[in-house]
């Protein structure tokens, strides 16, 4: 039983698939996250796979400043997606909204709607930090093993939070872990 | 011993070690990475580690499943495994080893169980009762009303030319001409069979979502994985019994058949990623189009010389 425990803790890190969701977004870090898994920095050589349903997917990767119309599709995504499930937030505009702050057509930033894992703040981050965002979440994944989501989760930040403060007001996430 | 003990103790045995599960499995995996490694390097990418395809099984073992209730999500639930035990049974009856065993008309058996997994798929978009699993599902049918008639049709023509339908003799004879064309009409099939490029289209990745599989998750999902790679394994397989054993019969041994038999089986992956690489997905319609219209003239002209050789001789 324990072996299978280990087991499954080093499949679940070596093996995270994801959902790529946009809630909004302007297509800039949907581009990086197609560069991450591009030759260049191929992620598939560290287990990454870009699934094409929520149903088949371990990691939730959400782009966008979550506007009114996804709010509702962002949910049901989430709950397609079968446990264990992290979610990575890509770039800065689901992390604070980013300069589309205070805009009536938005109903973000993503944290009030889902438990967010790990920001990966930029606008776009590079693919480097995209991938490493990843890493991070499937490593959280391994940790959390079978016990499910809780509300307060502790959020990861990859890279540097100023670069995401520099175009608006507010941090992502108060007491934020940082990640060089 | 009792002669229908022995049998069941021998089918068994072909079934569950050797060439059925315990060796078809780990094959799978490989096969599985050997794919996907080989597409990553044509696109010079580093490619998948080793160990990959047995890390993703082992995780989707360890997810959760939506609810299914009802007798409906147990038929959802019951697809995958039927897919498993008949790709393996498919493994499970290729004539490996010389003197392997076998019976008369083991070929249309083969043929029956490579089938299944295929119908598996059909079915398991029906009843998954998602939209994109129901599209998914009608270009499955589509295509596999298509290249069947072909691969079929390669078949018949090089057990009718061969006077037997036992897959054991056929590995033994001798080959003629018009088994090569045979197994070139079959390598032309198995790009369909095993839904890649050009044919990827039943499961066409983003496109549709994941066609007929997009409303499996966790442990069904990995059976559908494991179904997929034992079909590699059995497609393969049956190309190499085709081309290799009787030239491995004339040097001997056993364990040279074996390797022999494995190492073709590579090869034709490796073909068939090279080309699933180097080609973007077709269209329906275009898939259709080129088994009726340019495939299916040769395997014609195959089952019909095939005939012909038949009579006259």
């Amino acid at each position: 039983m324990k072996f299978w425990k280990r087991l499954m803790c080093t499949a679940r890190r070596k093996s995270p698939w994801l959902f790529h969701m946009n809630a909004g977004s302007c297509n800039g870090c949907d581009i990086e996250i197609i560069a991450a898994l591009a030759p260049r920095f191929d992620a598939e050589q560290l287990g990454v796979l870009l699934q094409g349903s929520p149903r088949h997917a371990d990691i939730l990767v959400v782009t966008g400043p979550v506007t009114k119309k996804a709010v509702g599709a962002v949910k049901t995504v989430y709950d397609q997606v079968c446990g264990p499930k992290a979610v990575v937030a890509i770039g800065s505009c689901p992390a604070t909204t980013n300069v589309f702050i205070d805009s009536r057509t938005l109903d973000g930033p993503l944290d009030k709607h889902l438990p967010v894992d790990v920001f990966v703040p930029g606008c776009p981050p590079r693919p480097d930090a995209i991938v490493a965002g990843v890493v991070k979440a499937a490593v959280l994944l391994a940790e959390r093993g079978d016990t499910p989501v809780k509300a307060d989760v502790e959020t990861v930040v990859i890279g540097d939070p100023e670069a995401c403060t520099s175009c608006c007001e507010s941090k992502p996430a108060d007491g934020a872990e940082v990640q060089p | 011993m009792n002669p229908v003990l022995s049998n069941l103790i021998t089918a068994l045995a072909r079934f569950l070690i050797f060439p059925g599960l315990l060796f078809a499995v780990p094959a799978a995996w490989f096969f599985l990475w050997v794919e996907r490694k080989a597409v990553a390097l044509m696109q010079e990418r580093v490619g998948p580690p080793f160990m990959q395809p047995f890390w993703d099984f082992v995780k989707l073992l360890g997810k959760s499943t939506p609810p299914r209730p009802g007798i409906a999500g147990f038929i959802m639930r019951a697809w995958p495994l039927i897919a498993v035990g008949s790709a393996a049974g498919a493994v499970g009856l290729l004539p490996v080893l010389p003197a392997s065993g076998g019976f008369e008309g083991d070929l249309i058996l083969l043929l029956a169980l490579l089938e299944l997994p295929s119908i598996c798929i059909i079915a398991a978009g029906f009843s998954s009762r998602s939209i994109f699993g129901e599209i998914g599902s009608a270009r499955e049918a589509a295509l596999s009303v298509s290249y069947n008639i072909v691969f079929l049709l390669a078949i018949v023509s090089i057990a009718a030319s061969q006077h037997t339908f036992r897959l054991e003799d056929l590995a033994a004879l001798p080959s003629s001409p018009l088994r090569w064309l045979g197994v070139v009409a079959i390598l032309i099939c198995l790009p369909a069979k095993l839904h890649i490029n050009p044919f990827s289209l039943p499961n066409a990745e983003q496109e549709i979502y994941s066609g007929p599989m997009t409303e499996y998750a966790g442990p069904e999902l990995a059976m559908w994985e494991l179904a997929h790679g034992l079909e590699w394994v059995a497609a393969t397989g049956l190309v190499a019994t085709l081309v290799a054993p009787h030239i491995a019969l004339a040097w001997g041994t056993t364990l040279l058949a074996g390797g022999l038999f494995v190492a073709l089986s590579i090869a034709v992956v490796l073909l068939l990623s090279v080309l699933a690489a180097a080609t973007a997905r077709l269209a329906i319609d275009s898939s259709v189009r080129f088994y009726w219209q340019c495939t299916l003239i040769f395997a014609v002209l195959a089952i019909s010389s095939a005939l012909f050789v038949r009579f006259r001789s």
